[in-house]
């Protein structure tokens, strides 16, 4: 593995602040982080720690204060961004939103539609093509905006506590289901999450955050075998150790 | 064991049954009584003017209504035109108002949503504008316009145009961050995220817009009809007073009435068409 590790995206000495009329908020502090090729890297805090911030920084959506973030062989555009359930758009059906970020760039239709085909067959949404989001359940509105953040073959994959508003055992459900994808289609992931458990059971490597304002307090490289079972004492003792290590306000 | 549950799914339906039995008489007395209640109440009215508790000159009686009704449809008289004439004529001027303030005031309050510049250089007159009643331009457009077809519509514009402004635009202000960023990401132009993200979120509100504006248009119409006219379902009622016929004026009230109605019934099914994508909680 150790070998195989070429940086893809690198976050050098980031910092975010907003500055309100009466204070300034410190949301990010120096937070330097490599991002390896093809790994699954779990950002792991608090809820409201400026974990989501942090993304929004790599994705360009909000500029650093300070620092910067590189991207090596490949540029801030070849993005693939999952959000929370909400994100798709009602008004299209589920073809029109997978393929929406191909329609953007001008792809032709027939081109794009065979792409969008592939990657709703590869999130197991076959036969719901043509329907609309709220005929959907949230386990499937997120595979949605799985496909959609694949749609552009992007080299990176951001995602934003893509199951933090679904149930339980859909959570379940989905965390297997992104594994199996991302084994198909490999791409560098990284996913915010603030359930530790989620992030022993996804990640290659989890980078523990600390509460407002973020910065890393520790970095843990997950060697278990895939598929991962959560009641595997190895993996208890994992999870504990993390546990037992971060002010999760949980 | 296998009888048992069997017996119970047959005594579910049959209470089922039962139940949506009850529910469909129920719904028929309620129809029964709504339309005894209507019944009742036109007997009191014809009573009341035949007795002559009430004298003919403040109000006619309904099968009076029913057939002032039937000769308005082929006689001019007594108010210079037939009622088809007068349909077509308010019709024509409330469309033409109406579909102006549309095809201006969605467009406009979806851009004004949309771009904070643009917002804040029209909005501080929008404001002033937006708590004139109507009605209050009848002066100011007949200077302007005269008294013809042009001031009519105006004035069914003005009424028309803020529901359409203020409704589209607050559609664009509650678009989720979320969506934005998504198209954000996914490489769309300033321009895209609004063409492909706002403008769709904001259509159900716009929609909203575009009904309560078409009932102050057709609320107008009797105001805007003050105006020099020779025909109109406006005219017709004023014509009514002037000659007191109440019949006339009742024969042009349930006419306004009843196409307002249809006009919005057609509106409901054009909006449920255009945004079917909408979930109703």
């Amino acid at each position: 593995m150790d070998e195989q590790r070429v940086v893809k995206v690198h976050l050098e000495n980031i910092s975010k602040s907003f500055a309100s009329r009466k204070m300034i908020f410190e949301a990010v502090n120096h937070v330097t982080i490599d991002v390896y090729k093809n790994e699954f890297l779990v950002l792991l805090g608090p809820g409201q720690c400026g974990k989501t911030v942090l993304l929004n920084m790599v994705s360009g959506l909000e500029t650093p204060t300070e620092g910067k973030v590189e991207f090596i062989d490949s540029d801030a555009t070849d993005l693939g961004f999952v959000f929370q359930k909400t994100a798709v758009f009602p008004w299209k059906t589920v073809m029109e939103n997978v393929e929406m970020p191909l329609e953007l760039k001008g792809v032709p239709k027939a081109e794009r539609r065979e792409r969008a085909q592939y990657l709703i067959d590869l999130v197991g949404l076959n036969g719901f093509e043509n329907s609309l989001p709220k005929q959907l359940s949230g386990g499937m509105k997120q595979r949605v905006g799985i496909a959609r953040a694949y749609c552009n073959n992007p080299q990176v994959l951001l995602m934003d506590e893509p199951f933090g508003a679904l149930d339980a055992q859909t959570r379940y459900q989905m965390e297997e289901e992104i594994l199996r994808i991302w084994e198909q289609e490999k791409r560098t992931v990284i996913f915010v999450t603030n359930n530790i458990e989620e992030a022993v059971y996804l990640a290659d490597r989890i980078i523990v955050l600390s509460a407002c304002p973020a910065t890393v307090k520790e970095v843990y490289d997950i060697a278990l075998p895939r598929p991962r079972d959560y009641v595997d004492t190895e993996f208890l003792r994992i999870r504990e150790a993390i546990e037992a290590n971060t002010d999760l306000a949980l | 064991m296998s009888d048992n549950s069997k017996q119970i799914s047959t005594e579910t339906a049959n209470s089922i049954q039962i139940e949506a039995k009850a529910k469909r008489r129920e719904a028929r007395q309620l129809l029964l009584i709504s339309t005894v209640s209507v019944l009742v109440f036109l007997c009191l009215w014809e009573l009341a003017v035949r007795a002559g508790w009430i004298d003919s000159k403040y109000l006619c009686a309904p099968t009076m209504v029913v057939e002032t009704f039937l000769q308005k449809l082929t006689d001019p008289k007594p108010d210079g035109a037939v009622l088809g004439v007068h349909i077509i004529t308010s019709l024509r001027l409330v469309l033409v108002g109406y579909l102006t303030a549309v095809i201006i005031g969605v467009p406009l309050g979806l851009i004004m949503g949309y771009y904070h510049t643009f917002d804040k250089l029209v909005s501080p007159i929008f404001e002033i504008v937006r708590p004139i009643p109507p009605i209050a331009w009848i002066p100011l457009s007949i200077i302007w316009l005269g008294v013809g077809t042009t001031a009519k519509a105006f004035i069914i514009f003005l009424a028309a145009f803020v529901p359409c402004v203020i409704n589209s635009y607050t559609g664009v202000k509650l678009t989720p961050v979320v969506y934005l960023n998504v198209a954000k990401t996914s490489g769309a132009s300033n321009w895209e995220v609004f063409w492909t993200v706002s403008r769709n979120y904001a259509m159900p509100l716009a929609f909203t817009g575009i009904q309560v504006a078409l009932g102050n248009a057709w609320s107008t119409l009797v105001a805007s009809e003050l105006l020099a006219a020779t025909a109109g379902l406006g005219y017709m009622i004023q014509q009514g007073r002037s000659l007191v016929r109440p019949d006339v004026i009742i024969v042009g009230m349930l006419t306004i009435g009843v196409i307002g109605a249809i006009l919005t019934t057609l509106l409901s099914k054009l909006e449920n068409h255009v945004v079917k994508w909408r979930s109703r909680a």
